[in-house]
């Protein structure tokens, strides 16, 4: 019997397209962000209150992935942003290939925002760098409180936490401090942001605290 | 691009090909690397693979395994056999200096409970060495 020592990372094709997209970004001046979360935690309804507050003062675009449909797109279309839609068909996650074949299509010229909103699932797309400057995860209260704990992954990779849904505290099992506590056992340097789309709470802080990091490139990579 | 042009759907072939659920996908990867080392003549020897996956690397070995068991049977690589090494998470403590580990991925030092901490081990995902039989003697 012979062994080939091989040592190498199993995504490292991946990883190598991200790169490639982070190169394109940062050439153009482009930040951009990877909103994960489960699916019907808010991810789409934080992007639109997220574009109404910032599409008067950011050039902003957005790149949609989902299972099926362009319903997602339509949404963000109706506000006037560019929008590329990506139909994964049953694939759970965006790989970096997808990025830089939606790319293609996009004209970067003057983009300062990129927002990517990934296929909902917390496991998956933890795995699979898209070129992003930061992932930033959506967790809604009526999730309950322990899904960092579940699904660790998805809180250790990102930057940002936006606890959406937080209207519903009365109605719903979820201690807010605990879902706090444990996503920041997972990631102490988590920024945590408390917002409902509903009644607009919360949604202002989450925007200038992402637009300073538009600005401040303090994420490049 | 011009606001409302939007509709840029992807449903090419390759996308179909390439994305799939997450193990499978992951399984997929690994028989890449094997395709970029090993010469496709000699793939019938390929007897094992040994992979390293990290206790918060978001994988689980069995699916691992199964998806490529699934993907592998029909094919010249259906003698390899995944080996998975379960690496867990380590932490070392800058203000104890202790390293301790636990499987919850707690970014925490297990002794003195202080996040000023840095991950030694547990999200790697690997392929470590790949298990070729040796070419049976001419009779």
């Amino acid at each position: 019997m012979s062994i080939i020592t091989v040592e190498r990372k199993v995504l490292e094709k991946n990883d190598e397209l991200a790169a490639r997209n982070r190169e394109v970004f940062r050439s153009h001046g482009i930040f951009v962000v990877n909103m994960v979360s489960s699916p019907g935690s808010g991810k789409t309804s934080i992007l639109e209150r997220t574009l109404e507050y910032l599409k008067d003062s950011l050039r902003v675009t957005v790149i949609e992935g989902d299972v099926q449909t362009d319903l997602d797109a339509q949404r963000v279309a109706a506000l006037g942003v560019p929008v590329v839609q990506i139909i994964t068909n049953g694939g759970c996650h965006l790989e970096a290939h997808l990025i830089q074949d939606a790319l293609g299509t996009i004209d970067l010229k003057g983009v300062q925002l990129l927002i990517i909103e990934n296929v909902g699932n917390l496991v998956c797309p933890a795995n699979y760098d898209l070129g992003e400057n930061m992932k930033i995860v959506v967790a809604s209260t009526t999730e309950g409180d322990d899904k960092p704990l579940k699904y660790p992954g998805m809180f250790r990779n990102a930057s940002a936490l936006i606890i959406n849904k937080i209207d519903l505290l009365p109605y719903v099992n979820c201690h807010l401090e605990e879902l706090k506590s444990n996503a920041l056992r997972i990631n102490p340097t988590l920024h945590v942001f408390e917002a409902s789309c509903t009644t607009k709470q919360g949604i202002a802080e989450w925007c200038i605290w992402l637009k300073e990091q538009v600005t401040s490139k303090k994420y490049e990579v | 691009m011009r606001v409302g042009t939007f509709l840029a759907l992807y449903n090419s072939d390759s996308l179909r090909k390439s994305i799939v659920m997450h193990e499978l996908s992951i399984a997929q990867n690994i028989i890449e690397i094997i395709q970029q080392r090993i010469p496709e003549q000699e793939w019938k020897q390929v007897t094992a693979v040994r992979v390293k996956i990290g206790a918060v690397a978001g994988i689980v070995p069995d699916s691992l395994k199964f998806s490529f068991q699934a993907i592998t049977a029909e094919s010249a690589l259906c003698n390899a056999r995944l080996i998975t090494e379960h690496i867990p998470f380590r932490v070392h403590c800058r203000t104890c200096n202790s390293t301790t580990e636990n499987e919850d991925g707690f970014a925490m030092c297990g002794d003195c409970e202080s996040t000023d901490i840095q991950v030694l081990s547990g999200t790697e995902l690997h392929v470590v060495e790949i298990e070729l039989e040796e070419t049976e003697q001419v009779v």
